[in-house]
């Protein structure tokens, strides 16, 4: 068994929570740029400039890119040769948290009650996903999620007989009800399969899969090509104000399912789609 | 090329703008969101006065980041207004004219906002680190025991804003769309 201590864990999960907020993946910002290039909307080529020019301030100055810093999404992929020696693991990633929202000048988003609210102060607790896999290592990626995003996400439980035609109609009534509520141009990670909590999880997981990608199965590759297409067709633009730039991305991620059913579940996400990755 | 124009909003000015508009604000406005609103709100319901005079005043949507030394605030883009929907009118009744935000709101706000001459700009969302340049000063003034969602008064100059909807309710986002969708027939 590899022993790995909490104290390790804690500082990887600070820095990952600070760099995350302060500078977007280099496959986010490129498509970003690729869309600015073929943007022709009359007040959307200005909007894409400014959200170039903030993210390029945000990297410069090492400053949230958004002020929406998020919950913080912590994915474990645990090996399962690995010892976590020194403490309690989920505290350390609470304790990682704490310290990079303080430390980061990050703000602190999270209310300790659903209904009752009340501000946690400290962005605790994280949601925490864990998975156990084969090796010694842990791979930790922190991915802040910002709610105005979240909040136009959605999921729906088809008939298989809805078949691939459901799923279209899903994906674009989704996108059209989102309008300008998620800061467009958005990523749309979309989860097919599995049970009503799995396919959430998947479509949360295909949002933090780079925009340079594509699903390794063919069929569902020419599926988030021709989605991308449709909803950039439908003008709703970069903020909603018209243009040819609604999405940046569109990632499909599916699992088996069961003979009675075909969960689908739609993450909406903003520009701003961050995620940072370190392993131990 | 953007318009510049300079707080407050009365109702001269609110009329002169119209959906579409790219204008550069200057002056001085108000941060609040939604535990602000709720509690303005039930302050107003009381009969009491809000921390700060609402005649002609302009309200921003907004939650900073902590500023870091030597920074007068964090990132500081806007939240969903659609959340403040609910105090909007009443917030318009009062005297407020100006919103700041991103994102629909509904038919009782624009309603509210024909009759009291209101206008709704959108910053761009998720530019918090951009839109933070424009702001000069930043005094807490109340709800400090909400964090991000204290009251704050600001003073900005030339903040890059969108006339979203204009106080006749011609929207943006419905024609923005529709001329974008028609220019591709």
């Amino acid at each position: 068994m590899r022993e790995i201590q909490v104290q390790q864990i804690i500082d990887v999960i600070e820095k990952l929570c600070i760099d995350a907020n302060n500078h977007l993946p280099e496959d986010v910002k490129c498509a970003i740029k690729n869309c600015r290039a073929c943007e022709d909307g009359k007040i959307a080529c200005g909007v894409l400039d400014n959200i170039i020019e903030n993210f390029e301030i945000a990297d410069n100055e090492n400053l949230p890119i958004c002020q929406d810093t998020g919950m913080a999404c912590v994915f474990l992929e645990i090996g399962q040769d690995v010892h976590i020696v020194g403490g309690d693991l989920t505290e350390a990633v609470n304790e990682g948290v704490r310290r990079g929202y303080k430390n980061g000048y990050l703000r602190k988003s999270v209310v300790a009650d659903p209904v009752r609210r009340g501000n946690t102060g400290d962005n605790t607790p994280a949601m925490i996903y864990t998975e156990i896999v084969p090796g010694d290592k842990i791979k930790i990626t922190v991915g802040p999620k910002g709610f105005g995003s979240e909040n136009m996400s959605a999921i729906r439980m088809f008939k298989p007989s809805a078949g691939l035609q459901g799923i279209k109609d899903f994906i674009i009534e989704t996108v059209e009800t989102a309008g300008p509520n998620p800061c467009p141009p958005m990523v749309i990670g979309v989860g097919i399969g599995g049970t009503f909590d799995k396919a959430a999880l998947l479509a949360k997981k295909a949002i933090m899969r780079p925009l340079d990608t594509s699903n390794p199965d063919p069929y569902y590759a020419d599926l988030e090509k021709e989605m991308l297409e449709k909803v950039n067709a439908l003008g709703i633009g970069p903020q909603g104000f018209g243009g040819k730039t609604t999405a940046i991305g569109l990632n499909i991620e599916v699992l088996p399912t069961h003979i009675a059913g075909m969960p689908c579940a739609i993450n909406i996400n903003c520009h701003v789609t961050r995620h940072k990755t370190e392993v131990l | 090329m953007a318009k510049k124009i300079t707080l407050p909003l009365t109702p001269e000015l609110a009329k002169t703008l119209k959906a579409g508009d790219e204008v550069l604000l200057t002056g001085t406005i108000y941060t609040s969101r939604d535990a602000g609103h709720k509690r303005m709100c039930e302050t107003l319901a009381k009969g009491d006065p809000l921390p700060f005079n609402p005649e002609n005043a302009t309200i921003y949507y907004v939650g900073p980041t902590p500023a870091k030394p030597g920074q007068v605030i964090g990132s500081a883009g806007p939240t969903t207004s659609g959340r403040m929907d609910a105090y909007a009118p009443t917030m318009m009744s009062v005297g407020a004219r100006g919103m700041i935000g991103k994102g629909a709101r509904l038919p009782e706000v624009v309603e509210a906002m024909r009759k009291y001459s209101g206008v709704y700009f959108g910053a761009i969302g998720g530019a918090g680190a951009l839109l933070a340049r424009s702001i000069k000063k930043c005094e807490l003034i109340a709800y400090e025991d909400l964090g991000a969602e204290a009251l704050r008064e600001l003073y900005v100059e030339d903040m890059p804003l969108v006339v979203i909807i204009d106080s006749e309710g011609n929207n943006l986002y419905e024609l923005g769309r529709e001329e974008y969708l028609a220019s591709k027939k």
